[in-house]
């Protein structure tokens, strides 16, 4: 149940916090947005850490225990910095029929990186997705944001290893 | 992205007789064109055509036009001409082609992946452009959700629903309008209608399709649902993993805001509704609706045990209406035509349409709406163009991590609810997952069983611990180091898990088992006693055995 609290302070002056208290706000401050507040603090800053974790749930006023819980529970948040670029390789059915073991495996040959890691330089994270939905352009990887289909390893290790 | 850096791409002043285009260039711009840059091809469409001093031709952006395949995609209106694999130095030869346009001109047919359609949930796709209200109206949109508002009460409606035999479109198939009456019989005053759009069964995108090219349908759908069960809030849970479609979702919501579409005093009449977006974050259990109504609360999404149903305690504990996409968009089109129209399609207890996404080793990839009862030869050979490369058709899949694999014997089965459960799988949300010979159902059994087991909420221990379990061991048969007994032992488990799970993901979890073992035991065999995996797909890591 929430506890009657003092309206915390977000953890520095960054302005990107702004986002994040104002996305809880429009939702009462209630516990039922913590999922959309970690969307809007992932959205900001690019992952979670721990101060983001404490700071929404205190404001919305869930323990800790359960905002770790939450974060952990759902796949889309993470809790570690990405590196400087991403790429999500789909997982999905038809992806993985046509071929997106072949591209995990070619960018762990290329890039020395496995799913959920980011190279030593920081340059790229490769994740997995479990699928984007984009079934008819498989295989499929998305690329900072952006889908890219039919997906041919040897120049998607050209095009991230110019990056 | 703020209205004034978007780039513009509205049509230009028609100046013909009647304000209306001579001709006109839809360009697709769903995920998959998108992401195929059509969006470039629009704007450089508007530039030539504003260059050319064009002023009776139009450029729109339309939803998705169905041939994802193919994309990005361009048709002409007027004569239903279709420009494929469109890029930029094709403008030209699109501009020559709406130069010839005459008002004489009618749509031609375009060919079997078209023809064998029955476009009721998707007639607006690829017509209008998703974000104007206008088009939507246009095209008789929310017709129906004035009229019920004005002219029928919350019991005609649902009895109308009722009689159409429409079933939930999520997969199981559940009789939307019995759903509708309990949830208006339901005791309390506060009800919610819930719209679930987190299409998390790997190979479908249908509802993504169906939210980025007509959003204001399900829009007009759950608000004709809220006013049948007296509801007046609703929520749409939505996948994080659909950006276009969500941001699609928000323009639609405001603009049906300013119409009067939603809010308060809906059309006039003393009717409130109004719809919130929720966003998924990577959890597939939360499709399963206990599971999702805890996500939407802001918790981990684990599902609870049924009874009660959320059509009686759902949301904060209040009777909540849960419709998937597809069966929201259906409302409108029933209302509009009558349960009596609607019902003379379909086979069976399975009325009307079904939407499919088509992907896989298939030519014509995209998504379809087809009859229920066209069969799956109809859908694989002739709209979806065959095997890639002529290769053998080995198995369609069908109803994501829950269904099965469906081999070439029954290819002339009619598809229904029912005759899908009959052969071992399910109909799913509607995604079809074509397979050739390069495909090894050891491997693709495999394949399920790791999304189960990642997927797996942990919240019940047959699901938890059993899907691991039937990981290892299917992992040990496409290594080919397993027995025989592990295959008995993979049989024995897969039933128990089936049986003594808490919620859908863990009960339907075997079924990938079940079925490739009941067509393609022979392939088990072979990883098992031959140590060979017959499609060259999985590594065998157990010495060959000598013949």
């Amino acid at each position: 149940m929430p506890v009657l609290h003092a309206k915390p302070q977000a953890p520095t002056d960054d302005k990107r916090w702004k986002i994040v208290e104002t996305r809880m706000r429009r939702m009462g401050d209630r516990p039922a947005a913590l999922i959309e507040a970690l969307h809007a603090a992932q959205e900001a800053f690019g992952y979670l850490d721990t101060d983001a974790l404490n700071y929404v749930g205190d404001t919305l006023g869930v323990p800790h225990s359960r905002v770790y819980g939450v974060a952990t529970f759902y796949s889309f948040f993470t809790l570690k910095p990405q590196g400087e670029h991403t790429c999500v390789v789909c997982t999905g059915t038809a992806c993985y029929i046509n071929g997106a073991k072949d591209i995990l495996s070619g960018l762990e040959k290329a890039l020395h990186v496995k799913p959920r890691q980011t190279t030593a330089d920081n340059k790229i994270s490769v994740l997995t997705a479990r699928c984007v939905g984009s079934c008819s352009l498989a295989p499929a990887v998305i690329i900072d944001g952006d889908v890219k289909g039919k997906v041919n390893v040897v120049d998607l290790v050209a095009q991230l290893e110019a990056m | 992205m703020p209205a004034a850096a978007r780039p513009t791409h509205r049509r230009a002043t028609i100046e013909t007789a009647d304000g209306q285009p001579r001709a006109s260039a839809y360009v697709c711009e769903a995920a998959s064109c998108m992401s195929a840059q059509s969006h470039d091809i629009t704007l450089r469409l508007g530039e030539r055509i504003a260059a050319a001093g064009m002023t009776d031709v139009t450029i729109k952006r339309v939803g998705c036009l169905g041939l994802c395949a193919a994309g990005p995609l361009v048709e002409i209106a007027e004569t239903a001409e279709l420009f494929e694999r469109v890029k930029p130095d094709d403008v030209e030869g699109i501009v020559k082609a709406l130069k010839k346009v005459k008002p004489t001109d009618t749509r031609r047919p375009q060919g079997p992946f078209f023809e064998k359609q029955l476009r009721i949930v998707t007639e607006n796709m690829g017509r209008i452009d998703p974000e104007s209200l206008d088009d939507y109206v246009g095209r008789g949109g929310y017709e129906a959700l004035k009229r019920v508002l004005s002219d029928m009460t919350s019991t005609e409606v649902r009895d109308e629903i009722t009689r159409s035999g429409l079933r939930g479109r999520g997969g199981a198939g559940y009789p939307v309008g019995l759903k509708w009456t309990t949830v208006a019989k339901a005791e309390g005053t506060q009800k919610y209608v819930v719209c679930n759009a987190d299409e998390g069964d790997p190979g479908a995108f249908m509802d993504r399709s169906v939210l980025e090219s007509d959003p204001f349908r399900v829009l007009e759908g759950m608000a004709i649902a809220a006013f049948a069960v007296h509801a007046n809030e609703g929520y749409i849970y939505c996948r994080a993993e659909y950006p276009l479609a969500v941001s699609r979702l928000r323009t639609a919501i405001r603009l049906a805001q300013r119409a009067g579409f939603l809010g308060t005093g809906i059309a006039d009449t003393n009717f409130n509704f109004d719809v919130q977006i929720r966003l998924g974050a990577g959890a597939f259990v939360c499709g399963e609706e206990t599971a999702l109504i805890a996500s939407i609360e802001g918790r981990r999404g684990t599902p609870r045990p049924r009874p009660p149903y959320p059509a009686v305690s759902g949301l904060w504990d209040c009777p909540t209406l849960l419709n998937n996409v597809e069966s929201y968009a259906n409302v409108p089109t029933i209302l509009n035509k009558g349960a009596d129209w609607y019902s003379e399609f379909g086979i069976g207890k399975s009325k009307g349409t079904k939407v499919f996404a088509l992907a896989g080793r298939i030519v014509n990839t995209g998504l379809i709406e087809v009859p229920m009862g066209t069969t799956l030869r109809e859908i694989v050979f002739d709209i979806g163009g065959g095997i890639i490369g002529g290769r053998p058709f080995k198995a369609v899949q069908t109803g994501g991590p829950s269904g099965g694999c469906i081999p070439a014997e029954f290819l002339d089965m009619a598809v229904s609810y029912e005759s899908l459960i009959e052969v071992g799988s399910f109909m799913g949300s509607g995604g079809l997952i074509v397979m050739d010979d390069t495909s090894c159902m050891v491997d693709v059994a495999k394949y399920f069983m790791d999304f189960c087991r990642e997927e797996s909420c942990g919240k019940c221990v047959p699901c938890r611990v059993g899907t691991t379990e039937l990981y290892i061991i299917l992992d040990l048969i496409s290594r080919g180091e397993a027995t025989l007994d592990d295959l008995a032992q993979l049989e024995r488990l897969a039933g128990i898990i089936q049986k003594t799970s808490l919620c859908g993901l863990g009960q339907g979890a075997p079924n990938p088992i079940f079925s490739t073992l009941r067509y393609f035991r022979d392939e088990y065999m072979a990883h098992i006693v031959d140590k060979t995996c017959p499609a060259g797909v999985c590594t065998i890591t157990a010495p060959e055995v000598m013949a």
